[in-house]
């Protein structure tokens, strides 16, 4: 089984992002979108968890990013995806959980 | 609504504001000012153009406000009043200045 | 007598509808001629960053609109630095807001003010009406 997880609210307004790190499994996907995107920054209170943790691919939806000036902000090892990127994930894991 | 220009037609909405600013051209102010019987100047056009750089850069109408203090550092104090600007748009350099300009009415303007 | 007026943004931009509603009821306000200010704390310091390009996500971009503020006298913005530092931004990432002093020949001044949390807490202090977004 793998999941696809969705967070899209910010690590600062929210638990969802920590909640879903709690419980993401080895080798499962956290995906990053609208607000929650800005977990994805360097520099800034969470974005040690995001280091620390190597057994689950973190990416973002790229458009997020942009509209919020973030782009050029984005940890290491993070992957950007598009719309079509985002299909993609949903299409390859078993199943799909949204953080709301 | 719909206003006719240059032998094509643009929507506009129930008061007369063009739906899609991009669609705007030149015609469409003259045609926009022809229907209210007001015939464009070289004075209305320098508030019109001033518009449409302002909305281009900023993505809002300025208000009265804003546009009066404005063109008096733009195209002059003695321009940088009210009066000067309701005799040139009588009905509100807002409303019409803004209509004619293709712009949305300014954002607090009633 | 103006009153002193403070809206409080602390929402980010484009996620929800708050930020966009609080620029409009600022440029609503500011016909009034009141004593405006503007605080962003906590995520609200993402509504001033640089470079923001809202194409993909297919909304339109307000962040224009802050260039407008100091236009419309709004030219007093605080940020709150822990909440800038929070999240690893500097106030290099925010945009450049100005506002133009006319008694001074339209000179270009900073709008921004970066001040510490204890610093915003003796201006919130003075306001006569506070509004929170």
């Amino acid at each position: 089984m793998t999941m696809l997880h969705t967070v899209n609210k910010s690590p600062f307004e929210s638990k969802a992002f920590d909640t879903c790190l709690g419980l993401a499994k080895s080798g499962s996907t956290i995906l990053l979108i609208e607000d929650g995107v800005y977990a994805a920054t360097t520099g800034n209170s969470v974005a040690d968890k995001i280091k620390n943790t190597s057994d689950i691919n973190f990416c973002v939806l790229g458009a997020d990013a942009q509209a919020r000036g973030i782009e050029a902000k984005l940890a290491e090892g993070i992957k950007v995806v598009d719309y079509e990127g985002f299909v993609d994930l949903v299409a390859e894991h078993d199943t799909v959980q949204a953080w709301l | 609504m719909a206003i006719e220009a240059n032998g094509k037609t643009y929507e506009t909405d129930e008061e007369g504001y063009l739906s899609n600013l991009n669609d705007w051209e030149p015609e469409v102010a003259t045609a926009m000012a022809a229907a209210e019987d007001c015939e464009l100047t070289q004075e209305h056009w320098d508030i019109i153009n001033f518009l449409r750089e302002y909305y281009e850069e900023y993505q809002i109408a300025p208000a009265v406000r804003v546009l009066t203090k404005a063109v008096g550092k733009r195209l002059g104090k003695e321009k940088g009043n009210s009066k000067y600007l309701y005799e040139l748009f009588p009905y509100g350099p807002g409303k019409q200045a803004c209509k004619y300009a293709g712009l949305p009415k300014p954002t607090g303007c009633v | 007598m103006a009153k002193k007026f403070m809206y409080i943004n602390r929402k980010a931009p484009y996620g929800t509808i708050y930020a966009l509603e609080s620029l409009e009821v600022v440029l609503i306000g500011a016909a009034f001629d009141q004593d405006v200010s503007l605080a962003f704390i906590g995520d609200g310091v993402y509504q001033l960053t640089k470079g923001q390009n809202t194409k993909g996500i297919g909304q339109k971009s307000f962040s224009p609109v802050y260039m407008a503020l100091g236009d419309y006298d709004v030219n007093k913005i605080y940020v709150e630095k822990e909440s800038l530092e929070e999240r690893g931004l500097t106030l290099d990432d925010l945009q450049h807001l100005v506002w133009e002093d006319e008694d001074e020949d339209y000179a270009e001044k900073d709008s921004i003010r970066l001040v510490s949390r204890s610093e915003l807490s003796d201006v919130l202090d003075d306001q006569d009406v506070v509004l929170s977004f």
